[in-house]
């Protein structure tokens, strides 16, 4: 039935929306932005971004299943604070990295224990545990902002290979992104995500371990959220407690740019990646070209909210379109006219 | 089946620890094991008092923050010492004072535009290494302007006042208007504020002179640079200690949420006032007696030189090295110290006799 | 055979079903939960620093309060329907600029407030036309107008400000003063707190609000007018921040472009804690109005019994995650109450 295929066809028509507008933004801004095409600027673009794509990773399996964690920006925050007392206390620098996972990892844990052991809906929990987590962060490092990490490391967050576009820390996150790409769109545990989220009854009764899926979910969250963390501080040499505040809405408003929809189960991990970039390359862009800061921010509130409306209005278009369609007598047809 | 999906966790958690510790054992590096490099990035080259200054050159400013009136004046300042020398000026920043990564990007934009040189106040003085030395590689010469970097990072700092100076100061200021005698606190911004924390620092030793032993220093309280949480620490300050005689405001934010609450509470005239101010925010409370004086120096003539010090260093007359002297127009020769830093001079103090002949 | 009467849109005088009853006892003790752990704290904190409740002390909480009360309901009316308005912080900041402006330019106080509400109440339609007309997920539209506005005020304001200087000086000395310890925007922020929720007790659109946010399909089948009430509760949600910067201006007497970023989530939490759920349909504007005031007691509690304002945000964190959890068990055992009644019932 043509029907059933439009709603799918609608979802993947809005990530190939984006994917085409990043594409396209690219190309225009080789050709015609002085500073964009070369190879510092667009490291510099990638390594910015970097942050943001990583959360959107687990953020966009999340909210395919029908939940939100607005606590990332915390966890990152707390596992770079975390990160920067234990250097000053003397700890070594490997030991200190698998702790702040293993902490991102906690956090991950208590937000998806909070909303499926106790039922308690995502996005208030969240909104708790991101105070929660960044006071507990400002309690640990305090005033103190950490800088002297070792050099090899701060290398391989801020370095990029030799004198291409490619920071050094672009290449994990090509494997992370690959694992997460398989993840969604190639495994039962993936499929399962979009059922949960389309339905949670209907997947419960279908035998789908809905709330060990979301407590998964919960802990990878917490767990990208903390690398991202010690990639922060490592990236900008300065582990402070507020590191990384704000990064949240900023992950939510790329993800919905890409097309995930926050009721759940639809959308694809290359839209959320290409709303992830498309921001980051439209922010260059206008700052290159002189836009202010206040600007970008109306940009911004304007792409967001044109990127729900548009899939919405098209599809009531076609609604409207396919009910007009069934009322009208299939002018096509080559019956002929009755003769009398 | 949940028990066995805890057991797997548990056993994963554990795993992870003992690798963690196992790694401890191997030896790691360590804080111990990282040295310092010390200095600032002088730039190469010697410098040559009697060259040219050059014409058509691009200055780019990057402060903390936009809009913030703060900065605003001093760009202003910047900009007009700027246009005077003959080049451009551009202005560019994050809409945030806590966006250190919004602020980096801002260091690459200009970088990629090819200014000739840039005038940063510093969000943090670590994160925008990278891209500061980045675009010194690339020819451009970075001033930093009230809020440094570490020294190895840009060219030059332009420092207000020297920090030892302003700390002191406003202990001396204050001691004079409570007599020498009583408790004091003093309302900082954030807790990682690197010059509020050194200007604090010296005030705590300035505290040891033998004439202010009557004075005792009992609270920092930390108002975020937010109006409504600086309003509510001055109310704490109040409540905890009832015989409080005077606060020191190192920020423009907090002495004036401080003074707003003061002269609408009934402790206006009983406690005394002081910090960093603007007379613009502070004139109120000034002429309604909530505060007698306080000090600031002007940030336009700071963003004036460190305009004259970013062409200075671009047109090759300077080269950020201690000892080293230049002509700064109308503001007279200046001479660089230790680690590149330049002292715009002595903090001025405002109080009812001046305040109004100034505008900012 | 029994013949049951017609689904009716529950309106004001509704039978007095012992269900409701129930319900409504819950609410009351919701609210008498929040207002024992203000009265316990505020009680530990004037044992531990008698200075703490003087005329001055009571004076100050009271005024801290303020401000976030007065959102905090326009906040909850909202977030009965199951929506949520993100762009309050925003709008609150651009509104006090504008009354701020009016007043530099000489201009009369209440005229001043006037244009602040106007304002917040043009900001809280637009929230209100995109939720309800273009069907968006409130969330995101409110995420998107939050981006807007601040950006439309940075531009606006610039690098201007407005300090305590440019204001007329009774229009200052109103927003610090009052009769002894209760301040006069904390008596307008009551007057304001009562008329809602005797709106939305004792008025049939009022109610609705609480139909619509328990189930929305429900409602739309009662007859309810989904779609004008959303906008209503948008619009009023908007007025109120405009009414909150100007009280906003008249309290700190300073405004920039900076003013009152970052505020949607402490509104968020205040509402949350007060009792009002996100999943819509309970909750009562007292009981958000108490959040408020616990929560920015809890800033001023910490200083005056000397413990470091660094555990502030873990502290408040903690509030917030204990109150939803609290709402939720009550939540549970209310709907089992309920089952069981309905059960023997039938």
């Amino acid at each position: 039935m043509p029907e059933s295929g439009f709603p799918a066809l609608r979802a993947v028509r809005w990530d190939t929306v984006v994917g085409a507008l990043l594409v396209v933004v690219l190309l225009l801004s080789f050709t015609t932005v002085d500073g964009f095409g070369n190879a510092l600027n667009l490291s510099f673009l990638i390594g910015n971004t970097l942050p943001i794509a990583l959360i959107a990773l687990p953020m966009t399996l999340l909210v395919v299943s029908g939940e939100i964690d607005l606590s990332v920006a915390s966890t990152a925050g707390l596992s770079g604070a975390v990160m920067g007392a234990l250097w000053n206390q003397g700890m070594s620098i490997e030991t200190i990295i698998p702790v702040c996972l293993l902490i991102g990892v906690v956090c991950g844990l208590v937000n998806g224990l909070l909303v499926t052991r106790l039922g308690l809906p995502s996005l208030a929990v969240t909104i708790g545990t991101l105070a929660a987590y960044r006071g507990i962060a400002q309690i640990v490092l305090g005033s103190d902002a950490v800088t002297d990490f070792p050099a090899q490391y701060l290398d391989f967050a801020a370095g990029r290979i030799g004198d291409t576009f490619v920071p050094y820390a672009f290449l994990p996150f090509l494997a992370l992104l690959a694992v997460a790409v398989v993840a969604l769109h190639a495994t039962p545990f993936g499929r399962s995500l979009f059922a949960i989220g389309a339905s949670e009854e209907a997947a419960r009764f279908a035998g789908i371990r809905v709330k060990r899926q979301k407590l998964v979910l919960f802990t990878l969250t917490g767990l990208m959220a903390s690398l991202t963390g010690v990639f922060w501080a490592l990236h900008y040499a300065s582990a402070r407690y507020d590191n990384a505040t704000g990064l949240e809405l900023s992950v939510v408003a790329a993800v919905l740019l890409g097309g995930i929809d926050f009721d759940g189960g639809k959308g694809t991990l290359g839209g959320a990646v290409a709303g992830v970039f498309l921001l980051g390359a439209l922010q260059n862009v206008m700052s290159l070209q002189d836009v202010s800061a206040q600007s970008q921010t109306v940009v911004t509130g304007v792409l967001l909210v044109l990127s729900v409306l548009g899939p919405r209005v098209a599809r009531q278009l076609a609604v409207a379109r396919a009910r007009r369609r069934a009322v009208e007598p299939p002018t096509a047809s080559k019956a002929p006219a009755p003769t009398p | 089946m949940r028990k066995a999906t805890v057991r797997r966790t548990c056993a994963a958690l554990a795993a992870v620890t003992s690798l963690a510790l196992a790694a401890t054992a191997c030896g790691g590096t360590t804080k111990e094991d990282v040295k310092n490099e010390g200095g600032a990035a002088a730039s190469a080259g010697k410098a040559d008092p009697n060259a040219e200054t050059k014409k058509g050159l691009t200055v780019g400013f990057l402060p903390k923050q936009v809009n913030n009136p703060y900065f605003t004046t001093a760009d202003k300042g910047g900009e007009k010492a700027v246009k005077e020398l003959g080049s451009t000026y551009k202005e560019v920043g994050p809409s945030s004072a806590t966006d250190t990564a919004g602020q980096v990007s801002y260091v690459n934009t200009l970088t990629q535009q090819q200014v000739d040189a840039m005038a940063v106040s510093a969000q943090d003085p670590g994160a925008l290494c990278t891209a500061l030395k980045q675009a010194m590689k690339n020819g451009i010469k970075v001033v930093t302007y009230d809020s440094d970097t570490t020294p190895g990072c840009r060219n030059a700092f332009i420092s207000q006042a020297s920090a030892e100076d302003l700390g002191r100061t406003e202990v001396q200021l204050l001691a004079e208007q409570i007599g020498y005698k009583g408790e004091i606190a003093i309302l900082s911004a954030a807790q990682t504020a690197t010059n509020q924390n050194t200007w604090i620092e010296f005030m705590k030793d300035e505290l040891k002179d033998p004439k202010y032993k009557d004075m005792k220093l009992v609270k920092v309280a930390y108002g975020n640079d937010d109006a409504q949480q600086s309003f509510q620490q001055t109310q704490g300050l109040l409540q905890e200690h009832p015989n409080l005689k005077g606060i020191i405001s190192p920020t423009t934010v907090g002495i004036k949420a401080a003074a707003q609450y003061l002269s609408g509470s009934k402790y206006k005239g009983k406690v005394r006032l002081t910090g960093l101010g603007t007379p613009n925010d502070m004139r109120k409370y000034v002429k309604n007696g909530t505060v007698e004086a306080f000090e600031l120096w002007d940030p336009a003539k700071l963003g004036e030189l460190a305009a004259r010090t970013a062409v200075a260093l671009a047109s090759g007359q300077i080269t950020g090295q201690e000892g080293e002297t230049f002509e700064a127009g109308a503001m007279g020769e200046y001479t660089i110290g230790k680690d590149g830093v330049i002292s715009l001079g002595k903090p001025t103090v405002f109080n009812a006799g001046n305040i109004d002949q100034f505008d900012f | 055979m029994t013949v049951t009467a017609p689904e009716e849109a529950p309106v004001a005088g509704v039978p007095e079903a012992g269900a409701t009853r129930l319900v409504d006892r819950v609410f009351k003790m919701r609210e008498l939960a929040i207002l024992a752990v203000f009265l316990v704290m505020i009680g530990v904190t004037q044992a531990g620093n008698s200075e703490f409740l003087s005329e001055q002390g009571i004076k100050d909480l009271l005024l801290n309060a303020t401000i976030l009360v007065l959102v905090a309901t326009g906040q909850s009316l909202v977030v009965i329907t199951r929506n949520v308005d993100l762009s309050v912080g925003s709008t609150l900041g651009i509104s006090a600029f504008a009354a701020g402006v009016h007043l530099q330019g000489g201009g009369n106080p209440v005229v001043a407030v006037a244009l602040a509400v106007l304002l917040g109440t043009g900001f809280g339609l637009l929230n209100g036309l995109l939720v309800s007309l273009g069907q968006v997920p409130a969330l995101v539209v409110t995420l998107g107008t939050l981006y807007i506005i601040r950006g439309i005020d940075s531009i606006w304001v610039g690098s201007r400000q407005i300090t305590a200087a440019d204001l007329p000086g009774g229009f200052v000395d109103f927003g610090s003063g009052g009769i002894s310890a209760v301040p006069y925007l904390a008596l307008i922020a009551l007057a304001v707190l009562v008329a809602t929720a005797y709106y939305l007790k004792h008025f049939g659109s009022g109610r609705e609000l609480y139909a619509l946010g328990s189930n929305p399909e429900a409602a739309r089948l009662a007859g309810i007018p989904v779609r004008k009430r959303i906008l209503t509760a948008y619009t009023f949600c908007g007025a109120l921040a405009g009414l909150a910067g100007a009280l906003y201006l008249a309290r700190f007497g300073n405004v920039d472009s900076g003013t009152g970023s970052g505020y949607e989530l402490t509104v968020v939490s205040a509402v949350v804690v007060g009792g009002v759920v996100f999943t819509g349909g309970s909750g009562s504007v007292y009981g958000a109005a108490l959040g408020a005031l616990l929560l920015t007691s809890v800033n001023s509690v910490l200083p005056a019994l000397g413990v470091s304002s660094v555990w502030v945000l873990a502290i408040n964190g903690i509030l917030l995650i204990l109150a939803i959890a609290v709402d939720r068990v009550v939540a549970l055992r209310v709907a089992s109450a309920l089952k069981k009644r309905n059960a023997r019932h039938a």
